[in-house]
């Protein structure tokens, strides 16, 4: 147990350390000299020349690099290319807020429909009902977002006219629906499949068989034997989909015309506004990494066979 | 579906049959796999023979008919500039077949087979490196790598591929080359590691075969082992990866470029004519020029999924039948 929590440990700095010097290699070397941004058509050398040494630009490169850190670390991520004057962390914190809570709504609608969907599926495989949710989730997970975002937009708010078309209200706003609910659909399909799966395990296996042969009543096996083993996979395969539903919010922000992160990274990708990208792509994959390891922190916590092996169980 | 496909186990050999006959035998039996894949080629012949079987060229302008629906002259409806939709969706099925086609066969099947026998084959510090490097590989997430991955490699390659317009006289950069190789090579090199990860596990299996002592024993050099005895006994699993691997591929390439890191306008692009349309104006006044791309890409990931389904029944049926249920 120990060792496995220390060598995940170990491994997130490593990660990070490294993502950060891509980064930063990506800023100091990639397109677009930082001075000549800053001078524009002015650049007589000695200026030039003065601006690269205030900025610390003709330091060794590893002190260079150790700067950075510090400030990236500080959550100063340097000014927008664009919006002149404006800081990139003040930029990205607002973005970020609004993302963050569309992701929540599209989660829970994700995880509120697909585990009882997918739970209720397998109780009573065999039969139409099963059927049923079997179609849906091949259905959900074939159609993209590409396509689901315009046609639902057209029956509820060109048509029926009953939900907002676009813009941005907050997490109790009419206007978080549609999108959340585009965005959750491909997650309702995948869950309720992997939920049905592993009940469908679940269920044949011989501990069931036991609680139920030693008379237990069938509302406790299914409560505390069936259901708290099948939503292991649930929990192992969380970090993966927040990196599946941040990629649908990029298209869903376009879409809906919701201020996010998706957006704001989509405008600085055509402006070539590389501190931004730059920016949007550590705190991404910071997330990305924070939600791997918290995932596969607790996974011991739920799945006490893993303590025993001391490393994930082979799937 | 599932009887026949046992029926078909159990029936002796009619005309004897390699591994691959039996499995493509058994594939041809599945009417539905069958019928996806009759879509997947009707899909990838179009694009691939996208200046045959189109009457205009994908950037030929006509404002007299410009944003106009779908009619018999115009079976998808015209564009913005009056460029016929359909030659639009069709050429950019070519971009999404190149992609899909170079991303596979350099980043799925070279790199990740060659990695992935080598690292179950030799084991030790290799087997370290190999995987070690895979890890690190995805511990980030692949849509962030590969805009760095562009970011940094499009504007020197450019610059590569117009020095070498400069010497040969020739134009290259228009056919949208730069955006093709930079995608692919992005897709590539972060989409190898599950296919070695499936490799090396295969060829850990059956390496602990009879068949490659011998071969040992006879004094056969290691890369003929690998190529000749090893890799062909592990080709079930890698042919069920690919069929899976085509429609993440295709997405891929589809949402980069929405993003605006993919191809590069004029070259048409499903990606890029979803973008471009896909604001809350034009879907209430011209709704076809974004239904027919969204409707295309649609069809081509729903056969891929289904033909994925079918070709792991056909050539993997072990696997279907104890994890089925």
């Amino acid at each position: 147990m120990a060792p496995y929590i220390v060598r995940r440990l170990v491994w997130l700095p490593c990660i990070l350390i490294l993502a950060s010097f891509v980064t930063f290699v990506l800023g100091r070397f990639g397109p677009g000299d930082p001075v000549e941004v800053i001078l524009g058509q002015y650049n007589k050398p000695e200026v030039v020349e003065r601006i690269r040494e205030q900025r610390g630009l003709n330091d060794p490169i590893v002190v260079q690099y150790g700067r950075y850190l510090g400030q990236v670390v500080r959550g100063d991520f340097g000014e927008s290319y664009k919006y002149r004057g404006r800081d990139v962390a003040d930029l990205l914190k607002k973005k970020m807020w609004v993302s963050a809570q569309l992701n929540l709504a599209a989660l829970i609608i994700s995880l509120g429909l697909g585990i009882p969907i997918g739970l209720y599926a397998a109780l009573s495989q065999g039969t139409a009902r099963d059927t049923l949710a079997v179609a849906f989730t091949l259905l959900g997970q074939s159609f993209p977002v590409f396509l689901t975002a315009p046609a639902l937009l057209m029956v509820f708010a060109l048509k029926l006219d009953i939900l907002p078309t676009h813009g941005w209200g907050g997490f109790f706003d009419t206007r978080i629906i549609l999108p959340a609910v585009v965005m959750g659909i491909p997650g309702v399909a995948f869950f309720t499949r992997l939920v049905r799966a592993s009940t469908l395990e679940v269920i044949s296996q011989d501990y069931v068989r036991t609680a139920r042969s030693k008379g237990l009543g069938e509302s406790v096996i299914r409560r505390r034997h069936i259901l708290r083993n099948s939503m292991i996979p649930v929990v192992t395969v969380l970090g993966p989909t927040f990196a599946g539903l941040a990629t649908t919010s990029f298209i869903v922000e376009r879409y809906f015309g919701i201020p996010g992160v998706g957006n704001l990274l989509i405008e600085s990708i055509f402006a070539r506004d590389l501190p931004i990208i730059i920016a949007v792509v550590l705190i991404g994959t910071t997330l990305f990494v924070l939600a791997n390891l918290i995932v596969d922190l607790i996974y011991p916590l739920i799945d006490p066979r893993i303590r025993l092996t001391g490393g994930r169980r082979a799937e | 579906m599932q009887s026949e496909a046992r029926l078909v186990l159990e029936a002796p050999p009619r005309s004897g049959g390699s591994y691959w006959a039996i499995s493509l035998r058994r594939l041809m039996r599945n009417k539905l796999a069958v019928a996806c894949l009759a879509v997947v080629v009707l899909l990838y012949g179009s694009g691939a023979l996208a200046s045959l079987v189109t009457f205009y060229g994908y950037d030929d302008q006509d404002l007299s008919v410009a944003k106009q629906g779908p009619s018999i002259k115009h079976p998808f409806g015209t564009d913005r500039l009056g460029r016929d939709m359909m030659t639009r969706i069709i050429y950019g099925l070519r971009t999404t077949v190149i992609i899909t086609v170079i991303s596979l066969v350099t980043g799925s099947l070279a790199l990740g087979v060659s990695l992935g026998l080598m690292a179950g084959y030799f084991g030790k510090w290799v087997d370290a490196v190999i995987m070690r490097t895979g890890e690190v590989c995805t511990a980030f997430p692949d849509i962030f790598l590969i805009l760095i991955f562009v970011s940094i490699a499009r504007p020197p390659l450019k610059e590569w591929v117009r020095g070498i317009e400069d010497t040969l006289g020739i134009e290259i950069l228009k056919l949208g080359v730069v955006d093709y190789l930079v995608l692919s090579l992005g897709l590539a090199i972060f989409s190898w590691f599950g296919m070695a990860r499936l490799v090396r596990g295969q060829v850990l299996a059956a390496r602990e075969n009879q068949y490659v002592d011998a071969a040992h024993a006879v004094g056969s050099p290691t890369p003929r082992i690998l190529l000749r005895h090893v890799l062909p006994n592990i080709m079930g699993p890698v042919i069920v990866v690919v069929s899976a691997g085509l429609g993440s591929a295709a997405g891929a390439e589809v949402f980069l470029s929405f993003l605006g890191i993919g191809i590069q306008p004029p070259t048409p692009s499903l990606g890029l004519m979803m973008f471009e349309y896909g604001s809350i104006a034009e879907l209430r006044s011209n709704p076809h020029l974004l239904l027919f791309p969204a409707g295309t890409l649609t069809v081509l990931l729903f056969t891929f999924n289904l033909l994925g389904d079918g070709v792991n029944d056909a050539f993997n049926p072990r696997a279907r039948q104890s994890g089925g249920g």
